[in-house]
C-alpha cells in the first residue's frame, strides 16, 4: 500500500509559504476572547442582571454611564473587539460550509461591509454622544 | 474499492461494534457545535444591538421606545437566552484555551466539559432568577 504524493522530494511545499494570516486569526480568537470574557460577562452582569436590570435602562441611565471615560472605553473596547472576533468566527463558519466560491465570496463581502457599518456606527456614537440632545 | 474506502469501512465497522451504526459524535464534537451555533446567534445579537444603542444619537424618546420592548417578557426571555449563549461560549472558550496552551489539557477536555456545564447551572440559575423575576412578578402578581 503506498500513499500518493504530487512531487513527494519537492524542497517547498506552496500551501507554507502563504504567510501566517491563519495564525494571526487563530491567535486572535484566544487573545481577544479572554478578554472579552470580562468585558461582555461585566457587560451583561450589569445590564441585566444586577440592580433591576434591563427595567432600569433608558436614556439617562446611558448618560449616566458614558459620562465616564471608564465605560467609555470600556465599551469601545468591546465594541470592536466584539465584532472582530464574531466576524471572524463568521468567516470561519462561511468557509467551512459554502460550496461554490461565488456563494462564499458574496457572503463574505455582506460579512465585511456589515463589520464596517457596525464599527464605524457604534464608533460614530460613543465617540459623539451628547446627554443634552433634544427629547424629541 | 480504493484503499482509503476500505480503510473507512474498518474504521466504521470497528465503532459500529461498540455503538451502532450511527455516528452519534464525542461530547467534544457536541461542544464545538454549540460553540459555533451560540457564537453565530451572539454575532447577530450584536448586529441589532449596536443598531438600537445608535438611537441614543436621534433623540432619548426613540431610544426610550426601542428599550421598552427589551422590558417585555417574551423579549426578556430571549435575553436569558441570550446571556446562556454568551456565558456557555465565554465558559467553552476558556477550556479551548486550556486544551490549547495547557500541557494537562487535551487528556482533562472531558472533565473541563462537565465542569463548564456545572458552572453554567449554577450561574443560570440565579442569573435566571433575577433576569425574570420582575417581568413574571408582573404577569402573575398583579403589580
Amino acid at each position: 500500500m503506498t500513499l500518493a504524493l504530487d512531487k513527494p522530494r519537492s524542497p517547498r511545499r506552496p500551501a507554507a509559504r502563504r504567510g501566517n494570516f491563519e495564525l494571526a486569526s487563530w491567535l486572535f480568537m484566544r487573545i481577544s476572547g479572554l478578554a472579552l470574557i470580562i468585558l461582555v460577562l461585566g457587560h451583561l452582569l450589569i445590564m441585566n442582571i444586577l440592580d433591576g436590570g434591563v427595567h432600569r435602562i433608558n436614556f439617562a441611565f446611558v448618560a449616566g454611564r458614558w459620562s465616564s471615560p471608564f465605560w467609555q472605553f470600556w465599551d469601545l473596547s468591546m465594541l470592536w473587539l466584539a465584532e472582530i472576533h464574531g466576524g471572524n468566527g463568521l468567516r470561519t463558519v462561511i468557509n467551512d460550509y459554502a460550496r461554490k466560491d461565488a456563494t462564499r465570496f458574496w457572503l463574505k463581502i455582506m460579512l465585511y461591509v456589515s463589520m464596517v457599518l457596525i464599527l464605524a456606527l457604534g464608533s460614530y456614537v460613543i465617540f459623539t454622544f451628547d446627554a443634552t440632545i433634544p427629547a424629541n | 474499492m480504493s484503499d482509503s474506502a476500505s480503510a473507512t469501512e474498518k474504521v466504521a465497522a470497528r465503532g459500529s461494534r461498540r455503538t451502532g451504526t450511527l455516528y452519534r459524535g464525542d461530547p467534544g464534537m457536541w461542544s464545538w457545535v454549540a460553540h459555533r451555533i451560540t457564537g453565530v446567534l451572539t454575532f447577530f445579537f450584536l448586529f441589532a444591538h449596536v443598531l438600537d444603542t445608535a438611537l441614543v444619537r436621534v433623540s432619548p424618546n426613540a431610544y426610550d421606545e426601542v428599550i421598552e420592548t427589551y422590558k417585555t417578557p417574551i423579549v426578556n426571555l430571549i435575553e436569558v437566552g441570550l446571556v446562556g449563549a454568551v456565558l456557555y461560549h465565554a465558559l467553552n472558550g476558556l477550556r479551548v484555551l486550556l486544551v490549547d496552551f495547557w500541557s494537562k489539557g487535551p487528556r482533562l477536555q472531558k472533565p473541563m466539559l462537565w465542569t463548564i456545564l456545572g458552572i453554567w447551572v449554577v450561574v443560570m440559575v440565579p442569573g435566571a432568577y433575577f433576569m425574570l423575576e420582575r417581568t413574571v412578578r408582573e404577569l402573575f402578581g398583579g403589580n
